[in-house]
This record gives structure tokens, C-alpha cells and sequence, in this order.
């Protein structure tokens, strides 16, 4: 039963000292028999999905349909979720259970990160404040070489460093709603996870800062595995590698089809993808 | 252009439609009128309490009813009192301040947990329970209160006490401070905490060093309002700590405070007392309003939830 055991973070806030953000390298997740429950209402049932390595991918559906639900139960967000959450099924991340009973949900969101809709810096801190946020709310300690460090590596990798550093001290509500969703994609690759998961993360921006999120992800997948929520077709065939539809017509939230992006877009093997893809319903 | 604009949006404007509009736009003002009326009304209320208090206790200010405790009065030939005699109210001062910095200790720890709880983990019956406990413990009357901690305390101690009062103290303040601590702390937004656990942050730490400092000014004047209004009750003081006319820093021992020794002075029949009931009426008026101000000043800029 090795895969009941969840692997120490790389960087755990107990251990030593904080590195730069390293290159782990993504890592595979898979998805068995998933259900997630809001309750005794089920949100969505049956999930299966294999997510494949340094690869973007992307999950599409009507509103409504479990699509939020099924990425937060990806890094265990579903069961602070208000409502009675309760999930059933494994993900496996790297072959690793993160239901199992040994795993800890605060260890598993430190490997498997999380954008979420609305940019959500932490309003108290400052830019450089709101990137260390994950290591120092876990009372990491970093001397001040190394947070520098820290900070202008996940800034760069999150293609916002030569926009704020020389505002490093300012509020990070001072910035606009593109830089704002940039920096939690910092805040997020600061902590080195090997998973980020995306929920809607441009429906709140306009279409340039979208633009700039999507090459960002185009950018990181090489160094981390990306699940991107969105309603937005083209986005998802712009922007991923594998795409999953799912829907929550007559029951629960499941997935339609699943598989290469090129594929789900140009000859998918469902009436109902082929539907809502080519705008007939949804 | 302005003009030819405006014109232009009369132009098609019946007598009626003229009519309705101007009614809305003295409506609005009557509203605005009213509003700040009673906006100054209240104002107006509180600077004459003040002015008031000042006016008739004023003579009673010297630097000596600051410096001195309770001295018997100075009586003339005519058996009069002398004016300025009597000492002064330190002893008061310093035994308030003693008693709502115990009342302090015990209650700004325990409502902030308690607080922090409802708010973050309270969801279930027990919650409930201490919820609706709290209310109605904010709905007990002081002087139950006072009579409840003699019973319990100053009875089974065979003393009155500054801890008995601070207990009493503590009474009124924990459910002022649960319930604003509640309601503050939900009033930051869920999505700062989920960005906290995002990032691998237990909820504790979450509690801790994100939502309470995004609360804080919030939770603050909380605090400071609950103590201005222990800072205040006179009842449950005379049955717990009975006062003193002397400087006590013992905290077992009979303490003195504002509010009683206003009660003491208020209801005796020399007009030197009642003055120096008034002086120390204004005293703790200030006291509380500079302490208010002060926290005000210390929070200000920082956000409210
Ligand atoms: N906190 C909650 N409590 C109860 N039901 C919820 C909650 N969040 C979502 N749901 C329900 O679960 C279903 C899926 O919602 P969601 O995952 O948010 O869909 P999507 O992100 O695809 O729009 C919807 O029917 C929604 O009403
Ligand atoms: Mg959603």
C-alpha cells in the first residue's frame, strides 16, 4: 500500500530552509470513480480521468454542471466549501491517494495549487508580502536574500515582475485585476506545487489580461501540470492540450467525453459535445 | 452643446412628468433634511451632557482631585464645608483601572475565542446554544449581575474584591465581545480564506493570521466598546468591589472606582461632594472618550473586514 502515503512537500514549512522555486516538474493525476456531494445532493458522480503530466487541461461545461466541484475536490478545497461537502472516490497524484486516510489536506494543497474566479490577493499584504504569503503564514523561515529571491523568481515565472518591482511594498489591491490574478499564479508557484489548478481564472479580466493568463499558462506547463476551468470555448482550444466535457443533464454532473483537445474540437464521438460545442445548447 | 442637450431632453417632458419631478426632487430634500437633523440631534444631545457636566463639576477640577485620594471635608465656623476640601478621586481613578484591566484580561481572550469560534467553526447545535446564551447573558440586568458574583464570590471569600468586580465586569463584557467579534469576522470575505488554504495554510493559521488581522480595526472597537461600557456600570461594583478611600493595588482587597464613588458622593448632602460627584463624572467621561478616540486613531486606514 505504498500509495497511502503522501510524500513530504520538497519544501515543507517545518523543514529548514525555503528554496527557490525549482523545476519538480509536473506530475500525473488520475481521477477513479469520483462523487462529490453537497449534503445528500450529489453534485457530480463517476468521474474517471487521467490528467496527463506537464499538460494543460482544460474542463468545459454548462454552468451548473460540476465543474468547480470536481476541480476543488482535486486538492481537497471541496470540504471547506460551505454545505456539508463530502467526497467519495480516489485521486491519485502521482500514484499517491490524497483521500487516503494518512493524507493531509494541508499538505495535499501545498502540492496541488489553486487560482480561484475573482483575484484574491490578501488585501493586508503588500506584492512581495502576498507572494511569501504560503511560506510565511506557515511560519517558513526565509532570511532576506532568500525571500528577495523568492519573490522576483515566482514574479518572473508568473510574467509579472517588471510590472511591480518597483512597487514590491504597494497593497496588493492596488494593482488591476490581470496583475492582481497574476500575482496569486506567484503566490501560488512560490510554494513550489507540482499540480495548479485554474478555476475560471479569466472570466473576471478583459480580454488583453486574459491573453497574457493564457500565455502564462502556455509558459508554465513546462514546469507544472495545469487543470483549467473555463466557459469560454475558444479559450479551451486555444490554451489546452486535453479537454473533458462534462454536464449535469437529468442527474448529477459526469463527464461526457474526454481526450486530445484537437480531437474534442473537431470530431468528438458525442452528439451532446458536438452540441455544445458548435453553440447548440448551454 | 450642454445646453442644446438639455434642451433637447425637456423637449418631449409633459407639465405632469415637470410636476412629478419636482415633487421627487423636494421629497429628496426633506429626507436629506430629516436625516441630518437627527444626525445633529444626537450630536447636540451628547456635547451638552458634556458641557453640562463640565459646567457643574468644573470647580471640583483642581490639580489636586487628580493628585489626592479621599480626604474628610474642611468644615468653616459656620459648620459649613470649605470649598476645595474633601481630596480628590486618584484612588478612584486607579482602582477603575484597575478593574477593567482584570475585567480585560479575563474577558478580551475568552470573547475573542469564543468569537473566533462561532465565526469560523460554529455551525452546529452546541454553537447555537452559545450563541443564544450570549444574547440573552447581553439582556441580563447588571445588577443581577453584581448580586450573582456576591453570592458567588464575595460570599464564599468572606471579602469584597477588584477580582470580584473584574468577574462581574467580565459578565457583561464576554457576550459584547463574542457577538461583535462574530459578526466582524464574518464579514471577511470567504475568498481570503480559501487563498489562504490554497496555499497549504492549516485553519487555525488561517484564523489567526488572515481573517482576524483583515478584521482587526473591526474587531478592536469591539473591544473598546465593551470596556467603555464596563468602564460605566455602577451596580454590579457596589455589591463586588464596595469601594475605598484609599489607593488599593491589592487586587483581594475592597477597590474603589469612578462610577461608585459618583454614587457615593452624588447622593450626599454637601455641595462640595456634589461637585466633585460632577468632577468625576466629567473624568470618566473623558476617560472613556479619549480611549475611544485613541483606538480610533490606532485602527484608522486599517480595513474593516
Ligand atoms: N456550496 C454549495 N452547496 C450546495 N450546492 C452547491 C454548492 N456549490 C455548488 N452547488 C451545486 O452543485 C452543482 C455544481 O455546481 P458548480 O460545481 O459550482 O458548477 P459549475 O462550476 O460547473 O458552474 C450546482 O447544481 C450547484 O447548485
Ligand atoms: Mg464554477
Amino acid at each position: 500500500m505504498d500509495n497511502t502515503q503522501i510524500k513530504e512537500a520538497p519544501q515543507d514549512a517545518s523543514a529548514e530552509g525555503y528554496n527557490t522555486p525549482v523545476a519538480t516538474g509536473g506530475k500525473s493525476m488520475e481521477i477513479r470513480n469520483l462523487k462529490a456531494y453537497y449534503g445528500s445532493y450529489l453534485a457530480i458522480s463517476d468521474v474517471n480521468m487521467e490528467i496527463q503530466p506537464n499538460k494543460v487541461t482544460a474542463l468545459i461545461g454548462p454552468s451548473g454542471c460540476g465543474k468547480s466541484t470536481l476541480i476543488r475536490c482535486l486538492n481537497r478545497m471541496h470540504e471547506v466549501t460551505p454545505g456539508a461537502p463530502r467526497v467519495e472516490g480516489e485521486v491519485l497524484l502521482d500514484g499517491q491517494n490524497i483521500y487516503a486516510p494518512s493524507a493531509d489536506p494541508v499538505k495535499v494543497r501545498r502540492l496541488i495549487g489553486m487560482v480561484f474566479q475573482k483575484p484574491n490577493p490578501f488585501p493586508t499584504m503588500s506584492i512581495s508580502e502576498n507572494v511569501l504569503a504560503g511560506i510565511k503564514l506557515n511560519s517558513g523561515r526565509l532570511n532576506h536574500a532568500q525571500a528577495a529571491e523568492i519573490v522576483e523568481q515566482s514574479l518572473h515565472r508568473a510574467a509579472l515582475w517588471d510590472e511591480v518591482k518597483d512597487k514590491l511594498g504597494k497593497s496588493g489591491a492596488s494593482l488591476s485585476g490581470g496583475q492582481q490574478q497574476r500575482l496569486c499564479i506567484a503566490r501560488t508557484i512560490a510554494v513550489n506545487p507540482e499540480v495548479i489548478l485554474m478555476d475560471e481564472p479569466c472570466s473576471a479580466l478583459d480580454p488583453i489580461a486574459t491573453l497574457k493568463i493564457e500565455e502564462l499558462i502556455e509558459e508554465l506547463k513546462a514546469q507544472y501540470t495545469i487543470i483549467i476551468v473555463t466557459h469560454n470555448m475558444q479559450q479551451a482550444s486555444r490554451a489546452s492540450d486535453f479537454t473533458a466535457f462534462m454536464l449535469a443533464q437529468d442527474g448529477p454532473g459526469h463527464l461526457v467525453e474526454f481526450g486530445p483537445t484537437q480531437q474534442i474540437f473537431t470530431r468528438p464521438t458525442q452528439k451532446r459535445t458536438e452540441d455544445y460545442i458548435t453553440g447548440r445548447f448551454g | 452643446m450642454e445646453q442644446a442637450r438639455s434642451r433637447a431632453l425637456d423637449a418631449g417632458v409633459s407639465p405632469r412628468e415637470r410636476a412629478r419631478f419636482a415633487v421627487r426632487r423636494t421629497v429628496n430634500l426633506v429626507m436629506a433634511g430629516l436625516v441630518g437633523l437627527a444626525a445633529l440631534i444626537g450630536v447636540a444631545v451628547m456635547l451638552f451632557i458634556l458641557g453640562y457636566v463640565l459646567v457643574q463639576g468644573w470647580q471640583a477640577l483642581s490639580p489636586t482631585f487628580f493628585s489626592q485620594s479621599a480626604q474628610p471635608l474642611d468644615f468653616d465656623a459656620k459648620g459649613q464645608p470649605i470649598a476645595g476640601s474633601g481630596g480628590g478621586v486618584l484612588m478612584s481613578i486607579l482602582g477603575s483601572l484597575l478593574i477593567l484591566g482584570l475585567a480585560a484580561l479575563i474577558s478580551i481572550p475568552l470573547g475573542l475565542l469564543a468569537g473566533m469560534y462561532l465565526s469560523e467553526y460554529g455551525h452546529g447545535k452546541f454553537a447555537f446554544l452559545v450563541r443564544y446564551v450570549a444574547d440573552v447573558m447581553t439582556g441580563i440586568p447588571s445588577i443581577v449581575t453584581g448580586v450573582f458574583v456576591w453570592s458567588l464570590v464575595v460570599i464564599t471569600t468572606g471579602h469584597f474584591s477588584a477580582w470580584a468586580g473584574a468577574l462581574a465586569l467580565s459578565i457583561i463584557m464576554v457576550p459584547i465581545i463574542t457577538r461583535t467579534v462574530e459578526e466582524i469576522l464574518r464579514l471577511v470575505p470567504n475568498a481570503l480564506r480559501e487563498a489562504s488554504y490554497a496555499l497549504g495554510v492549516p485553519q487555525w493559521r488561517t484564523i489567526v493570521k488572515v481573517v482576524l488581522p483583515s478584521a482587526a480595526s473591526g474587531v478592536i472597537t469591539g473591544i473598546v466598546l465593551a470596556v467603555a461600557r464596563a468602564g460605566g456600570e455602577t451596580a454590579p461594583l457596589l455589591l463586588t468591589v464596595l469601594g475605598n478611600e484609599a489607593i488599593n493595588w491589592n487586587p483581594s482587597q475592597p477597590t474603589d472606582a469612578l462610577p461608585l464613588r459618583i454614587y457615593d458622593y452624588a447622593t450626599q448632602p454637601y455641595a462640595v461632594r456634589i461637585e466633585q460627584a460632577w468632577g468625576a463624572s466629567f473624568i470618566l467621561i473623558m476617560v472613556i472618550l479619549v480611549f475611544s478616540l485613541l483606538t480610533r486613531i490606532a485602527t484608522k486606514g486599517k480595513k474593516v473586514g
